[in-house]
């Protein structure tokens, strides 16, 4: 009985709280960094693509929304031939995100992509991607990985040791 | 200069449709408070803060499709409706607003408020049974049930009011606050008298016989438009009908310093308005067994008690 008069006191006390939500269209919502909204592709430091079509973005999809072919250019690099991003069936689970090696693939705090055709709602590469870093700024997965292309070799990472040589017998 | 005593028509006709405009405002109220005790704004878009939105509501309920499923039991589905809208509305009519305004001056004027608000439940009754629809016929059911118990203890607990003012005219027990509101005297039957009046408006937290989470909309799941709209409406009205007799029989009605006693009475029943939606927007609904229990157990023996009390003290101060 007591509790009862107790939460009617509780929520009295809310008729002087500010309200939490916004006047959406005229005021936008404050948005984390983190928040997991429409999905883009990154580039290194160097302006390169940092998407090695490594397709682990596609595998850990859950609704399958990730397409994409790899490449091969003349240096060695794998990029993605096409990548394409079905946002009429992706759920902003953000599990690419946390699969991708190489910090290409990122959601960002933007949910606003509503369109009058479904079509318009399957965007290629050249809309995905962007030309910043996203949130990793200083992040170039060639200088740090262990794969060699063309203008660095094996052990030339940052920190990285050369290779052992397992044909010799010396230390 | 036209008249505007007890009964002619011009208080007639405002009176009607002072109750009309404040219960359909209510919907506009109601969802306003709830967004204010939920930390959010609340319809603002539909003129000026939102008020529009009832004349939105309205629109949109007058030009919805009014359907009758094939198998309902056709008069009586139309007839349910209006049953509740018109036994609310009559319960206006004894309603003393201020000294000179009102529609009726019936010397037994709490007695019919609560034949009208049995009455209404008629309304629930035949609605549930006309869908045709176990879901509909449980809401109806509970409906019966919830208004046969509380009645016993809305009449009981007014009796001490009756008691102490010695009428059971709504003007005389008014009247008879003068040296102080019956809610001092008369708590524990004030207690039982709120909680009867929210299982008599069926309005959440007792709302079982529409419990949405149990029985979809209960007894009026297969009605739309303005039979919908009728049932909304006569809920309101419910609630303003309530709220302006527990103003009426333990706030002193129209009683109050410096202000007209038409606008201490509109005050009065605002905030016993907003108590109830208060009380919607805090408490949860309690299962069946609980509300009966309830009633019965606890509900029951207070107001017999406070009938009890109140004879013998009155008896003991009328003896010295």
């Amino acid at each position: 009985m007591l509790s009862l008069l107790r939460t009617l006191w509780e929520v009295c006390k809310h008729t002087l709280v500010k309200a939490d939500t916004v006047q959406y269209p005229e005021q936008k919502p404050a948005l984390s960094p983190r928040y997991r909204g429409r999905i883009v592709l990154t580039r290194d430091p160097d302006g390169e693509e940092r998407c090695v079509a490594c397709n682990l973005c596609a595998a850990a999809c859950p609704v399958d929304c990730i397409a994409l072919q790899k490449a091969e250019d003349e240096s060695g690099r794998w990029y993605p031939a096409f990548f394409r991003i079905n946002f009429s069936r992706c759920i902003m689970c953000g599990f690419c995100e946390e699969a991708c090696p190489t910090y290409a693939i990122q959601l960002t705090p933007d949910f606003e992509m509503c369109e009058y055709d479904r079509q318009n709602m399957v965007y290629e590469k050249e809309h995905l991607l962007i030309d910043g870093t996203g949130k990793h700024h200083d992040y170039n997965f060639y200088r740090v990985a262990g794969m060699s292309i063309a203008g660095k070799d094996k052990g030339q990472a940052e920190n990285e040791a050369p290779p052992v040589d397992v044909k010799t017998l010396l230390p | 200069m036209i008249d505007t005593g007890i009964g002619s028509p011009a208080a007639i006709f405002g009176i009607l449709l002072s109750a009309i405009t404040v219960s359909a405002l209510l919907i506009w109220v109601e969802r306003k408070l709830l967004a204010v005790w939920q930390d959010r704004i609340g319809p603002n878009r539909v003129g000026p803060f939102g008020l529009l939105q009832v004349a939105a509501d309205m629109i949109k309920m007058f030009f919805k499709e009014d359907w009758i499923p094939p198998f309902a039991d056709k008069p009586v589905f139309v007839l349910a409706p209006v049953i509740v809208f018109a036994t609310m509305l009559s319960g206006f009519a004894v309603i003393p607003f201020a000294p000179d305004v009102g529609v009726v001056d019936l010397n037994f004027g709490l007695l019919y408020f609560l034949a009208l608000s049995s009455l209404s439940v008629y309304s629930m009754i035949l609605a549930g049974y006309a869908s045709n629809n176990k879901y509909a016929i449980l809401g109806g059911l509970r409906a019966a049930a919830q208004t046969i118990s509380y009645e016993v203890f809305m009449g009981i607990s007014v009796m001490g009011v009756v008691m102490l003012s010695g009428s059971f005219n709504l003007r005389q027990i008014v009247e008879a606050q003068r040296d102080g509101w019956f809610i001092a005297p008369q708590f524990l039957g004030f207690c039982v008298f709120l909680v009867a009046a929210i299982a008599e408006s069926r309005r959440a937290p007792l709302d079982l016989p529409e419990a949405e989470q149990e029985l979809v909309a209960g007894f009026h799941t297969e009605y739309s438009g303005m039979k919908f709209g009728m049932f909304f409406v006569g809920e309101y009205l419910g609630v303003t009908l309530s709220s302006a007799l527990i103003v009426t029989l333990f706030f002193g009605g129209w009683l109050g310093p410096w202000l007209p006693p038409l606008l201490w009475f509109c005050l009065k029943t605002g905030i016993c308005i907003a108590f109830f939606i208060l009380v919607r927007g805090s408490l949860p609904r309690p299962r069946y067994d609980q509300l009966m229990a309830f009633g019965w157990k606890i509900l029951l023996p207070a107001a017999l008690f406070n009938l009890l009390a109140t004879g013998a003290i009155a008896l003991t101060v009328a003896r010295i």
